[in-house]
C-alpha cells in the first residue's frame, strides 16, 4: 500500500519560493499567473493491508515529522 | 559550566562553538547525535550551526528526532540551560522547545554578513553581561532565518520578556525583527546570529565574548 502526502504552507503564510516562481512565470509572459504556492509531495510505501490503519499511521507521521503544523497543512491520499 | 555541544551530520559550527565556550572558561564535551546519554552534571547543552541532515525535509526537523534529543528534552524539562545557534535555533523550534519556526529569508537568498543587534533582554544568564538596549555586532549566515510565530506566541514572547535579540536592520523578514528568543523560564535561548564567530581578537570583533563569559555566572 502507498500513501501520498502533500504538504503545503498554510493560507496567509508567506511563500518566498512560490513568489519567485510566480515572477519567473510572469516574466515568461504568462501574464495570467496570479499566484504560485510551492509545497512538497511524499510517497510512502507501507507494509499494511488496512486503509484505515494506514491513514491513521500516516496522520501520526505528519503530526510528528512530515509537516510543521505551525505553518504547514497536509493532505493524505491512500493509493 | 559543563557544556555539551551536540554534533549532527552536517553540523559545521561545532568547533567554533567548542572553542568559544573553552575560551570563556567552560569545560566542554562533544556529543554525537547517536549517543543516548549525556555526560554527568551537564549544565548547558549547546546546539551548533550548520546544515544538520542536509536540511532535508525542513531545517532542523530530522535532528530534532535524533536519539540524543530525548536526553536534551529531559535536561530542559529539569530546568537545564540550552543554547541553539542558527541551525541549533531551527532544531529547538522543530523540537517544540521554542515557539514558532524559521522560514526561508524573504529575499530567497542566503545571507552571510555582519549585522547589528539590539540586546533586548539583559536579565537572562545568556545576556546579563550586555548593557540594556546595547547594540552589538555579530555575524549571520543563513538561508532560513525568517522567524515566524502566531500572534499569540509573539504576544507571549513580548509579555514575558523572551525576546533576547532584535535586528536593527531586519535582513530576512523576521516577525518583529526577532533575531533570538528565550524560553519562558529564560534558560533556553535560540538565536540566528553567531556570537561564537566574534569572540577572539583575531575575529576583529569580540562582541560575542561577553555572551559566553556571562554563562559562567550560572556555574
Amino acid at each position: 500500500m502507498k500513501a501520498k502526502v502533500t504538504v503545503m504552507l498554510k493560507e496567509g503564510v508567506l511563500d518566498p519560493q512560490g513568489e519567485a516562481v510566480k515572477h519567473a512565470l510572469n516574466s515568461l509572459k504568462y501574464s495570467k499567473v496570479e499566484s504560485v504556492r510551492q509545497g512538497k509531495v511524499l510517497e510512502i510505501g507501507l507494509d499494511e493491508t488496512s486503509r484505515e490503519r494506514a491513514n491513521k499511521n500516516v496522520q501520526e507521521m505528519c503530526e510528528k515529522l512530515l509537516a510543521n503544523t505551525v505553518i504547514e497543512s497536509y493532505e493524505i491520499e491512500i493509493i | 559550566m559543563r557544556a555539551a555541544v551536540i554534533i549532527f551530520p552536517g553540523s559545521n559550527c561545532d568547533r567554533d562553538l567548542l572553542s568559544a565556550l573553552s575560551l570563556a572558561g567552560h569545560k566542554t564535551f562533544s556529543i554525537w547525535h547517536k549517543e543516548t546519554e549525556l555526560p554527568k552534571n551537564i549544565d548547558l547543552i549547546a546546539i551548533p550551526g550548520g546544515f544538520s541532515f542536509g536540511d532535508y525535509l525542513r531545517c532542523g526537523a530530522i535532528a530534532a528526532k535524533s536519539p540524543i534529543f530525548k536526553e536534551v528534552i529531559r535536561h530542559i524539562d529539569r530546568g537545564g540551560y540550552a543554547l541553539g545557534i542558527c541551525n541549533g535555533f531551527q532544531i529547538l523550534t522543530e523540537a517544540g522547545i521554542l515557539p514558532g519556526i524559521l522560514q526561508q529569508n524573504i529575499g530567497t537568498k542566503f545571507i552571510s554578513k555582519v549585522i547589528d543587534l539590539r540586546v533586548n533582554n539583559t536579565s537572562s544568564t545568556f545576556t546579563h553581561n550586555y548593557s540594556s538596549n546595547g547594540i552589538i555586532s555579530i555575524p549571520i549566515a543563513h538561508h532560513e532565518g525568517n522567524y515566524f510565530a502566531s500572534k499569540d506566541d509573539l504576544k507571549k514572547l513580548h509579555d514575558k520578556n523572551c525576546i533576547a535579540f532584535e535586528y536593527i536592520d531586519n535582513p530576512n523578514g523576521a516577525s518583529d525583527n526577532i533575531a533570538g528568543i528565550l524560553s519562558e523560564n529564560h534558560r533556553v535561548l535560540g538565536m540566528m546570529p553567531h556570537p561564537e564567530r566574534h569572540t577572539e581578537k583575531a575575529h576583529g570583533c569580540q562582541d560575542g565574548y561577553p555572551f559566553f563569559e556571562g554563562l559562567l555566572a550560572a556555574s
